[in-house]
């Protein structure tokens, strides 16, 4: 046997174990965190479950994005960036009322893609929608054509930025998933604040490994998008709503 | 025939050779300050850094982005990170390390609009 053929007889050989195995067993862990040397991978699909009925009526989810991303307001809040906030929900009849947290969905067919003049708007191959600020020209039909208004532009020149999170005047910025710490392994800040010092209502994983606790949820559990006449598929699910 | 042609190409690569690493420049004409603040050596040598710093930006910025490769080698952090002055902490100002090649060169610098210029980790003697 020449080695051209025995290498072809060992990948057969590793293909059929890979095979053998069932679903959800795999002999390397998806979930191991990804190596700087190694892509976004289609293989994941970064999502949170955000369970309404334990949403506390605190603001530790918006508190902590702003620290993290280095978001700081000109006291304006018309214009001043806003990655993440706390919305009420009141039913109209009964005055019944729900507080929940809304930032950019991270769409499966986002919006703002598709608006976008010079492809700066972008969804990672993991599923996190993100604005490349390098091509960016600041032209806002994103904002627009975001259903969830989860976009803001940055009106103004902005100093003492965090290393892992550039921004700058004239281009359009929204939750990233707190991609740099997602690319470390680790949860967004809104999640970390949530489970710390909020009511537990947010989880942060993986929809698409089999192992996670939030692929686990949605499987078992009733869940929602808002929206869902939209069919967006966003990568933001809703409990309780 | 080929022993000349050979000395001529050595001789064209110490000339070219003496000119990057400015060896030989003219004392009367103003230089723009480098101090290299940390290090022995930089992740390229120093000819073609001063050449492909800014392709080499180019392309890291594009593939940490579009595809999240966090790889360290041409990060502009860092870049900051080896190069920052060490009063200041910053590669910005009068004779930060990108500002006084660039004032010189009359190349504005666009990366500091979104990034930071200050150093993330603390080295001896800095202020941060």
């Amino acid at each position: 046997m020449n080695p051209d053929r025995r290498q072809f007889m060992a990948w057969g050989a590793a293909a059929g174990v890979g095979l053998a195995l069932a679903p959800g067993i795999r002999l390397v862990e998806l979930a191991l965190a990804r190596s700087p040397q190694e892509a976004a991978s289609v293989l994941q699909r970064w999502g949170l479950l955000i369970d309404i009925t334990k949403c506390a009526d605190c603001d530790a989810c918006v508190t902590a994005c702003n620290e993290e991303n280095g978001l700081t307001g000109h006291g304006r809040p018309e214009t001043d960036a806003q990655w993440i906030r706390k919305v009420t929900l009141r039913d109209r009849q009964t005055g019944y009322a729900q507080t929940l947290p809304l930032m950019c969905q991270h769409c499966e067919d986002p919006p703002c893609v598709d608006v976008c003049p010079t492809g700066a708007s972008f969804r990672r191959d993991d599923g996190i929608v993100l604005v490349d600020k390098h091509t960016c020209i600041g032209c806002r039909y994103c904002v627009l054509a975001c259903p969830y208004g989860a976009r803001s532009f940055v009106h103004e020149t902005t100093t003492g930025q965090k290393a892992d999170v550039p921004r700058g005047k004239g281009t359009v910025e929204s939750c990233t998933l707190c991609v740099h710490r997602v690319d470390r392994d680790e949860t967004p800040a809104c999640v970390e604040a949530c489970n710390r010092e909020g009511g537990k209502a947010m989880a942060f994983g993986d929809l698409n490994d089999a192992s996670s606790e939030i692929h686990r949820r949605l499987h078992t559990e009733r869940s929602s998008q808002i929206r869902p006449d939209l069919a967006l598929g966003t990568g933001v699910r809703y409990q309780g709503l | 025939m080929k022993r000349i042609g050979a000395g001529i190409l050595i001789a064209a690569f110490a000339i070219s050779g003496h000119t990057d690493t400015g060896e030989r420049r003219v004392s009367s004409v103003p230089h723009p300050v480098v101090r290299i603040e940390k290090g022995e050596a930089c992740v390229a040598p120093a000819a073609e850094m001063r050449r492909d710093h800014m392709n080499m930006l180019l392309h890291q910025r594009d593939r940490t982005v579009r595809s999240g490769l966090r790889e360290s080698r041409s990060s502009l952090k860092n870049c900051i990170d080896c190069h920052a002055s060490r009063e200041t902490g910053s590669v910005l100002g009068k004779d930060g390390f990108c500002s006084s090649c660039h004032s010189y060169a009359s190349v504005s610098i666009d990366c500091f609009e979104c990034h930071t210029p200050l150093r993330q980790t603390r080295t001896a003697g800095s202020p941060r």
